[in-house]
């Protein structure tokens, strides 16, 4: 096997040196009747050239070719993703490095996420980000266990309009504490209907997605108020970072908590993983937060470099009274995310925002041509709610089979009273020509 | 690390077997801070987490947390009492624990529930009986 | 060749991309826009967002300056103890970045995305192999998060036996995440010590293990690299108070082929990918998480799950006694296509071989050294040996001074202050892809150091004296976070 490099005079002299006769004999500090007693069942190895073969035929039963057509996002979006970015993150420095405990030979990993960390705070408009989490949901849950342990309280309020698998997560991590979830309901408008809260009793936090799920633009300063009228934490959320290019940032609204996916941000789809969880927050929050940080110092001869830092919130250290049992994160995800961050800077992430914007509208648009209503009359940014004319669910997915288009996502599986309703999306993947390719389609 | 005979242990506080020392002011309020032998054995504390003033705790409570860069270690509380005064200058300079434990590193200010709990810590020399053991 | 492998070369120095950018420069193509520009309201948009301005070979230069900066696997031996830093095959970030794969969305249903199932379902099935258990999530996105899963499943376990426990029993060579799961899902923390063989007898477990303790977490090998020989009598006795017994298998590499959890008591286990199964470790991450179970707690496994009906793959989301959902999506996907075509390409022989390779490294290592380095537990080890630094203390040299001298040497150092129950631990594990001949470079460059912790002991402790920085100031960087530029 060409990974391993042991040739069978290395093998014998290796025994020799530990006084061992066999490398079966190395396994003798195991109990005989706790070994097994038969060989593993496993399909016989592939050479690199059978694996190139048979990945060749696992792979062309996934309809994913360059020709898709993604009219879908709902917490996963399709984005150009830089050659530069690419082929950047595949340098094996990075890539085959381990979490950054010797800081004198992870220098890259560190000023990397240190940059990271500094975008994301920018980005947001908040004082702390953390080196990563593993996705949007569960960065979310991490927010929600920081409000409560910090207010310790029992009961968080949760919009419905945030990412239904996200609200799912939630009720895992939250279930076996015996922590109480009250979901907000939405308005007419399909937003988050914060008069609701009022009578909800004492609560640790409200937490919003925003764009929501349906893609409308949240409330954030109302969002804000109602949780100073709670005396609870205000955590905003979101599944479509780009958004924040545009958008005025949850910093600005006030926010005490932010959690969101960065998929956006140069990363491949990859069938929904692995993506790129977000958290920040305040200042007054820094040593609430789960996960590494990255901070900034001297070395001993006052040359600037970096080190994770305040380790003393993390398992590795408080054990059963860590605020979060995470360890590794998505790092090299945050550091793809930095590479694309920095590609587009500043200029480069409005416009890019803008025609997602744009795109969405236009899309919209030529869907109310051919008959789809649109429920919401609220603004939106590459996401909207459309309720379809009748045929087209059979016309869907056909396009979907033949033409490789993926044209909306049912909403009624998470909202079983929005039957016929569909969730659109554009991004800057799509042509004018491509919608007028599905129109033409669906008329 | 220093030896037991390099420590500074004032005669005129009192010590715990834990390494708070408290000091007794007017009126029923002891100051408390972290022992000479606690900060040399912590080494360089990097944050202190103090209580919130008004909170009530009993004695042998954990009311605060020391840090140092690879560790965090619970403080106990000598007496019963409410805070009502902690060290606010810690939160921008932890290392007062380090510098001047006894005096401008101290912690907490504490009205005493119960000033008869004073008589069972122990003196400079019981102390350092349970330092030596 | 020399006998010292690190040496200095050419490195940058690089500012932050903050300090390079220059107004009016872009590193990204912009799409052309062929539809009309719509505004949205002025309320709800922002003012520029302040990031760089950097042109593509900016922002290349920078990256790849940084990266020279960084050790990988890829560079040297990265002998880390506990985490397992083995050589991350290119083939398997072929497979991974096939558009196929990279570009799959997660909502495109079971019908168009029928390969991407069926690699799903055939890992559940060889990693339930491989460890001897029932039913497998690939969906935990990191080992911890898989510890937590597991423990989310045994804690609904005993909710739906109808009485619920309050503690679990965890060793004290257990990983910190051990703990922290456990809390996460309500359960106290109780800690059981290793005899002085550096295992857990059947006597301490049995002490502990009452009627209100939900089960124990138990690694094995344990983090001293040694087998827990007792593990059969443990997990009875565990199971005769109604407990079940959680298996860390960070350490599976060291036994596969040999032993299979499933036959040996454990009850729900965790996989590490990116140990075991040779996925990278991105500088912390995405790893992967696999939880296998027995067949009495399939039916808690977390929803999705990918199933197999007849000939066709499917996502079964409505598992009605399921602990919930976990990840937002399947769990990391692409690292799992990487474990797959691992395991594809090792086979049932290459699998076991890889254990026999890195315990034959680790005990080659062990014996080499043991006449240098203090040797708490002299036992026959499996993946990775612990020494400490007591016969260094009579020159004021620590674990701490010899690993910052190894990165002058040229090699990663081992894992250090871990397990804590060894005091100035240094726990080496060199994984099965290290060759002899580079071990024994690492041997030399061990030996010239505790040559020099004799003789030259300043040179320790001013190391590392050839890398990109010296000693960082740890405690000012806690005392004045400084956290964003």
């Amino acid at each position: 096997m060409r990974y391993l490099p042991h040739t069978k005079e290395d093998i014998e002299l290796m025994l020799e040196k530990t006084g061992v006769p066999s490398l079966k004999s190395l396994f003798d500090c195991i109990p005989d009747k706790l070994k097994t007693k038969d060989e593993l069942k496993l399909p016989k190895p592939l050479t690199e050239w059978e694996l190139d073969e048979h990945m060749d035929d696992l792979t062309s039963s996934i309809n994913a070719s360059k020709k898709c057509k993604y009219f879908i996002g709902g917490g996963s979006y399709d984005h150009f993703r830089p050659a530069s970015v690419n082929y950047l993150i595949s340098r094996s420095e990075f890539a085959t490095a381990y979490t950054p405990y010797q800081p004198e030979v992870s220098q890259g990993t560190l000023q990397g996420i240190y940059e990271f960390q500094t975008m994301i705070t920018e980005l947001t408009g908040m004082d702390v980000a953390t080196a990563s989490h593993y996705d949007g949901g569960t960065a979310l849950a991490e927010t929600l266990l920081i409000a409560l342990n910090k207010k310790k309280l029992q009961k968080i309020a949760v919009s419905s309009l945030i990412h239904p698998h996200h609200r799912e997560i939630l009720k895992t991590y939250l279930y076996p504490t015996g922590y109480e979830i009250i979901e907000i309901p939405y308005n007419k408008d399909g937003l988050t209907d914060f008069e609701q809260v009022k009578n909800m009793g004492d609560i640790a936090g409200i937490a919003v997605q925003s764009p929501n799920f349906f893609g409308n633009i949240e409330d954030l300063k109302l969002a804000r108020k109602t949780c100073d009228s709670k005396n609870a934490l205000f955590i905003s959320s979101f599944t479509e970072g780009l958004s924040l290019g545009l958008l005025k940032s949850p910093g600005e609204f006030g926010a005490d908590l932010v959690a969101g996916e960065g998929q956006s941000f140069g990363l491949s789809k990859s069938f929904g993983g692995a993506g790129l969880g977000l958290i920040a927050g305040t200042k007054k929050l820094m040593r609430n937060l789960p996960g590494r940080l990255i901070g900034k110092t001297l070395d001993s001869n006052g040359k600037q470099g970096y080190v994770l830092t305040l380790a003393t919130r993390e398992q590795h250290i408080r054990r059963e009274k860590a605020s979060s049992n995470i360890c590794s994160n998505n790092g090299l995800n945050a550091m793809t995310a930095a590479m694309y961050l920095a590609s587009v800077g500043k200029t480069g992430i409005r416009e890019i925002a803008q025609l997602n914007h744009d795109k969405a509208f236009f899309l919209k648009q030529e869907l109310e041509k051919v008959g789809f209503k649109i429920p919401f009359n609220s603004e939106f940014f590459n996401e909207f709610v459309a309720i379809a004319p009748e045929g087209f669910e059979a016309k869907r997915k056909r396009l979907e089979k033949d033409k490789g288009f993926y044209a909306g996502i049912e909403l009624d599986k998470y909202y079983p009273e929005l039957k016929n309703h569909y969730l659109f999306c554009a991004t800057e993947t799509i042509k004018k020509q491509d919608v007028e390719n599905l129109i033409q389609e669906v008329k | 690390m220093k030896e037991i005979n390099q420590l500074e242990l004032p005669e005129d506080l009192k010590y715990t077997k834990s390494h708070e020392w408290v000091k007794k002011n007017e009126g029923d309020t002891v100051k408390i801070g972290l022992s000479d032998y606690a900060q040399d054995q912590l080494g360089e504390i990097v944050f202190v987490e103090v209580p919130e003033v008004g909170g009530t705790f009993s004695k042998g409570d954990e009311f605060a947390n020391v840090e140092s860069v690879k560790a965090v270690s619970e403080i106990y509380l000598p007496v019963s009492g409410e805070i009502i005064a902690v060290n606010e200058e810690l939160e921008d300079a932890p290392e007062l624990v380090n510098e001047s434990c006894y005096d401008k590193g101290w912690i907490a200010e504490v009205k005493l529930s119960d000033p008869s709990e004073l008589d069972s810590l122990l003196d400079k020399g019981a102390y350092l009986v349970t330092l030596k053991g | 060749m020399n006998s010292q492998i690190g040496t200095s070369g050419l490195i940058f120095n690089e500012p932050q991309l903050w300090d390079k950018s220059i107004p009016g420069r872009c590193g990204i193509s912009i799409p052309s826009n062929d539809v009309a520009k719509i505004e949205l309201s002025k309320e709800l948009t922002r003012e520029n967002v302040e990031f760089p301005e950097l042109s593509e070979p900016d922002v290349v230069r920078h990256y790849t300056r940084l990266s020279q900066w960084n050790f990988g696997v890829d560079s040297g031996m990265y002998p880390l103890g506990s985490c397992t830093m083995k050589y991350n095959p290119k083939t398997n970030e072929v497979q991974a970045s096939k558009q196929e794969i990279a570009g799959a969305h997660p909502l495109i249903g079971d019908d168009n995305s029928q390969g991407a199932l069926k690699l799903m379902y055939d890992l559940q099935v060889m990693l339930a192999e491989i460890t001897g258990m029932h039913a497998t999530t690939v969906q935990p996105a990191a080992g911890a998060h898989g510890e937590l899963a597991g423990m989310l499943i045994i804690h609904k376990y005993h909710e739906k036996k109808g009485r619920q426990r309050s503690k679990i029993i965890i060793p004290d060579t257990a990983h910190g995440t051990n703990p922290a799961s456990a809390t996460l899902c309500g359960y106290e923390s109780i800690k059981v010590s290793s005899d002085e063989n550096g295992v857990l007898t059947p006597e301490a477990v049995a002490e502990l293990m009452d009627e209100d303790t939900a089960g124990i977490m138990i690694t094995n090998p344990n983090t001293l690299g040694l087998f827990e020989k007792h593990i059969k009598e443990i997990a009875d006795l565990v199971h005769a108070k109604g407990g079940l017994v959680y298996g860390d298998g960070a350490n599976m590499n060291a036994i596969m082929g040999y032993v299979k959890p499933g036959e040996i008591g454990i009850d729900v286990l965790h996989l590490n990918l990116h140990k075991t199964f040779a996925t990278p470790h991105g500088g912390g991450g995405p790893g992967s998480g696999p939880v296998v179970v027995t067949k009495e707690l399939e039916p808690f496994l977390p929803v999705p799950i990918i199933a197999k009906n007849n000939d066709k793959y499917v996502i079964i989301e409505d598992m009605p006694d399921s602990i919930g959902r976990m990840h937002t999506f399947y769990g990391h996907f692409n690292v799992l296509v990487k474990a797959y075509s691992y395991i594809l390409s090792m086979g049932a022989e290459g699998l076991k071989n890889v254990s026999e390779y890195a315990v034959l490294n680790a005990n080659y290592i062990k014996e080499s050294l043991k006449g240098v380095l203090n040797l708490p537990y002299d036992r026959p080890c499996m993946h990775e040996c612990v020494f400490n630094d007591k016969k260094q203390a009579q020159f004021h040299i620590t674990t701490m001074d010899m690993a910052k001298r190894l990165l002058d040497l040229g090699f990663h150092p081992p894992t250090v202050y871990f397990p804590l129950v060894v005091e100035g631990a240094f726990m080496v594990e060199p994984t099965e892809t290290e060759s002899k001949q580079t071990i024994d470079e690492f041997i030399n460059a061990v030996k010239t150091i505790t040559q020099e912790a004799k003789e030259n002991p300043e040179i320790l402790h001013s190391a590392p004296n050839i890398t990109k920085v010296t000693r960082l100031d740890e405690v000012q960087a806690a005392r004045k976070p400084c956290l964003r530029g």
